[in-house]
């Protein structure tokens, strides 16, 4: 494998590492991207003149060190470029989600007090010019993508590669800038990052260069990261996850970082590139394999044979070879013509051939989600991480993964739970504040710098793990005192290919109730197998067929919470399918696809109402947000069923 | 902007040159069905001209006439300073004009790359043998026409797409495959036939916006038929209004939404 060399720790800021690199990793590549449909690489030394040039049209520009700089995109080398050249300056740079409309933008941009822009294209550009008369402190915009953009007053506006030549032109600052980076300290800011948080306005997220380089240190020793991985990034650079990764990680173990062409063509850039270490959500594995279970239910006869016997086959086997356990020779055998028949393929139509270490985190995975790729020989573990802790606070130890727990506390991590149950911890990435919001970092960070997390979880004895139950206030309490856990029954529920989202009710109530939302690839899918016509996504969810199936979800739900005495309360009596998929831009979700519980509640009250009043149907009306910022209305009739549940003398009895 | 001189400059600060095309006089029959009758009007360097009017007004004649596919009975069609005989189609692709087609004329079996491509063939020159065997200039041709195909695929945000057949793909996405097809041509006069007939109202914004990012970025001179008359005036800067084969308006948008017979001819006028 490549090189192990690490950089030496006294190089305590991201500049100071990128110098590094441009020397002692120079020919390695650092950037890719594909350009005109043809992967284009840019080595350590390249990045490093690119970022240098960049950096010293933005002195030219008037950027002064404490400034902060906003960056919108999709992942792009040249933001990245602009975040290093950012910190060069001494500035911070504030990677903001660019799904978010041009309100929620607005109020970063304006709480940051950006004072330059990075965007990508004339899209951002446009949002944020709208938005501009409420952004006072918004002097400069730069952008990368010049197309559409020729005939914008270019007086505030200026291009990417302008910004560069002048940075060329005047490299008379070079002395200064190389002063700027060597007086840059490890307990200046690194990054600031807004939390999507499922309730209230976002916050920013202050964390250090020690922070980052800590965090990013310890877990690539943990997990032997070398310059020879690579990676794709593809998931929203606002995120901390991508800044670790793409940015803390990246220059830290030298390894390439991949950016996909365009959003669409995700799937294709993660096969070309066959990345060796590969992060994503569980909604993304989820989606992988709904796909392939799609795929697979249209295959011939023999296709379909082949595929359940070595899947059933590797679903035995596989985790335990993957763990070196010992494992019979024939079923080795018969696991090694399985890879050449099914696994290889498969894992190479995934992309995922090369990944040796994939990571999932942010929401529980499925364990027969998990189980499916661990089986396939994909090294897929689990963290549990927070922006506010550079990502780490557990990870799996190879050899101990599982798909229930989160690992257990990563290198320099103290774990603790308090008497309510709720997970602190305390490490060297823990971040320095919110940004202009010392009441919440006081709420948050305690004095001793013990940081609560929100989710109530438990050690597991014997082994360490730990084990997250849910949002620590969402965990309540049902009107007859049982246990009421809305994210585990949710999770439970969406396991299921065919559910998408689910949102379950039941604090202080005497029956929990829940809001489903249909996957629209698996369930039309199944519909056109069935010769089911529908319209529209509305229609297709009200289908009694439709109803049929997901009762039938949700009754195995409510055996399997039966089988937990502490859960049982939590069984789900009656339930509807909603007309509408939860969205971002409606508030529903945050950007991170979290569910944001207090605002369905507020939006659906009266189907909410119904659910519990034993109504057979009910009348419903939504306001939608369309992705420019125009509102219509979808409207339907719902249908409300009942589920059946496992009843406590049925327990007893049984 | 009501002197037709040598040249105007829009509102949005793009200066349009002189005529690259006039028509004169044309008129147009099929036996005894007069479809277009005595028709004049030019397109000018670098303007979007839109043709505009009610169903069966005559607006793909005219367009078929400018294409050189239709031979008028009577009157001229000068192109550059040239006056235009009877051609082929080949022929007047080679002249620099491209089209796309009401009813989406592609390939369906072949990929989008493929579809594009096929509209460099007026600019590949190699012989057919060095091409059947591809080595020596047809290699080298190629490469050169895939990275100008490369650079369309980019343009129009279709990279998700290169490699699918058009058959599979949305309606929407098709027109814009055969938007990059005639791209391909690098043609100096762009002719849309119903460039946004049957899409969805966020469809025809992507499409707008393609349409005036190509006259933007590439200079190219563009003609086009269209039926949605909100999207017509937003996007061109003068408008010619054909009714029953005649010429019934021509000028800017708004002169041209405010002119009484074309208020007339789209919403009918009251029985007497």
């Amino acid at each position: 494998m490549g090189d192990h060399v690490a950089p030496p720790e006294a190089l305590d800021t991201l500049p100071k590492i990128l110098d590094w690199n441009a020397t002692a990793r120079a020919g390695l590549p650092a950037s890719r991207e594909k350009a005109f449909g043809i992967w284009q690489s840019f080595t350590w030394a390249e990045v490093r003149e690119e970022a240098r040039a960049f950096a010293l049209g933005l002195l030219n520009l008037g950027l002064a060190p404490g400034d902060r700089v906003a960056i919108v995109g999709e992942n792009r080398p040249r933001l990245y470029w602009a975040m290093a050249a950012s910190q060069m300056c001494g500035a911070v740079p504030v990677p903001v989600y660019q799904d978010s409309v041009a309100e929620e933008m607005q109020y970063v941009l304006d709480h940051a007090g950006a004072r330059f822009a990075v965007v990508e294209n004339q899209e951002q550009v446009d949002k944020l010019l709208s938005v501009k008369d409420r952004l006072p402190a918004l002097e400069r915009m730069i952008y990368v993508e010049p197309r559409g953009l020729r005939r914008y007053d270019h007086e505030r506006l200026h291009a990417f590669g302008e910004v560069q030549a002048r940075g060329r032109a005047g490299a008379d600052r070079a002395e200064e800038l190389d002063a700027l980076i060597a007086s840059a300290k490890g307990a200046d800011t690194c990054v600031m990052l807004y939390t999507s948080g499922t309730t209230g306005k976002p916050k920013g997220v202050v964390l250090s260069h020690d922070n980052i380089l800590s965090a990013a240190r310890s877990s690539s020793v943990f997990d032997d990261l070398c310059a020879a991985d690579s990676v794709l990034a593809y998931l929203p650079m606002a995120w901390v996850g991508d800044f670790i990764f793409s940015m803390g990680q990246a220059y830290v173990c030298g390894f390439s970082v991949a950016c996909p062409e365009s959003a669409e063509t995700m799937l294709s850039d993660l096969k070309e590139i066959g990345p060796t270490y590969f992060f994503a959500p569980p909604r993304v594995f989820e989606n992988l394999l709904t796909s392939v279970t799609i795929r697979m239910e249209d295959a011939g006869k023999l296709k379909k044979w082949l595929f359940r016997t070595f899947m059933d086959h590797a679903k035995r086997v596989g985790p335990d070879i993957l763990d070196g356990k010992p494992v019979g020779f024939m079923d080795r055998l018969k696991y090694r013509l399985g890879d050449l028949l099914v696994y290889g393929p498969l894992k190479n139509t995934l992309g995922m051939s090369r990944v040796r270490l994939g990571y999932t985190a942010g929401e529980a995975i499925g364990p027969e989600i998990f189980q499916f790729y661990r089986a396939l020989g994909v090294n897929l573990k689990q963290l549990y991480g927070q922006t506010e802790a550079s990502v780490f606070i557990t990870m799996q130890p190879n050899g101990e993964v599982r798909a229930d727990t989160v690992g257990v506390p990563s290198p320099g991590v103290e774990l603790r739970i308090d008497e309510k149950g709720e997970v602190w911890y305390r490490s060297p990435g823990v971040f320095v504040e919110y940004y202009k919001q010392p009441e919440k970092t006081a709420e948050t960070k305690d004095a001793e710098g013990w940081v609560a997390t929100g989710d109530a979880g438990f050690i597991e004895e014997g082994t360490g793990h730990l084990r997250i139950i849910d949002r620590a206030k969402d965990v309540g309490k049902m009107a007859d005192g049982s246990l009421f856990a809305p994210k585990f029954i949710e999770n439970k529920l969406k396991f299921f290919p065919d559910i998408l989202e689910a949102v379950v009710f039941g604090a202080g109530r005497d029956m929990c109730c829940a809001f489903v939302n249909i996957d629209l690839g698996s369930v039309g899918n199944w519909a056109e197998r069935n010769n089911i016509a529908y319209a529209s996504y509305t229609e297709l969810a009200q289908h009694p067929r439709v109803y049929e199936t997901i009762r039938a979800h949700v009754e195995a739900v409510n055996r399997s919470l039966a089988e937990d005495p502490m859960l049982a309360g939590g069984q789900i009596h009656r339930f509807v399918v909603l007309h509408k998929q939860l969205d971002a831009d409606d508030g529903e979700l945050t950007r991170t696809q979290k569910v944001r519980r207090t605002i369905i509640a507020d939006r659906y009250a009266p189907i909410i109402e119904a659910l519990y009043s034993g109504a057979k149907e009910v009348f419903a009306e939504t306001e939608v947000t369309y992705e420019d910022g125009r509102k219509g209305k979808i409207s339907a009739t719902l249908r409300i069923e009942d589920a059946a549940v496992v009843s406590a003398q049925r327990r007893a009895a049984a | 902007m009501k002197d037709m001189g040598q040249g105007f400059v829009t509102p949005d600060g793009r200066r349009i040159g002189g005529p690259v095309m006039e028509v004169k006089n044309i008129t147009l029959r099929f036996g005894g069905v007069t479809a277009l009758s005595d028709i004049s009007f030019d397109i000018r360097e670098g303007e979007v001209r839109a043709i505009i009017g009610p169903n069966g007004a005559g607006k793909s004649s005219m367009l078929n006439v400018i294409n050189g596919f239709y031979h008028p009975q009577e009157g001229e069609v000068w192109f550059r300073g040239q006056k235009r005989g009877p051609m082929k189609p080949h022929q007047i692709a080679h002249q620099g004009i491209a089209r796309t087609f009401q009813n989406i004329a592609l390939f369906k079996g072949m990929s989008t790359l493929d579809n594009i491509m096929s509209g460099r063939l007026t600019k590949m020159k190699a012989s057919m043998f060095s091409q059947a065997y591809w080595f020596g200039a047809a290699e080298r041709e190629e490469t050169e026409h895939r990275e100008a195909v490369e650079r369309i695929i980019d343009f129009l945000e279709i990279q998700a797409i290169r490699k699918t057949p058009v058959g599979r793909l949305p309606y929407g996405l098709q027109k814009r495959v055969e938007l990059g097809r005639a791209l391909a041509a690098e043609p100096s006069l762009l002719l849309l036939d119903e460039p946004m007939a049957g899409m969805n109202v966020e469809e025809k914004e992507d499409m707008s916006r393609f349409i005036l990012d190509v006259n933007d970025e590439f200079g190219t001179t563009i003609a086009l038929i269209e039926h949605d008359m909100g999207v017509v005036m937003d996007i061109s800067d003068r408008v010619v209004v054909l009714d029953y084969g005649r010429k019934i308006g021509d000028g800017p948008p708004d002169e041209v939404r405010n002119d009484q017979a074309v208020i007339d001819a789209y919403l009918g006028v009251p029985h007497e």
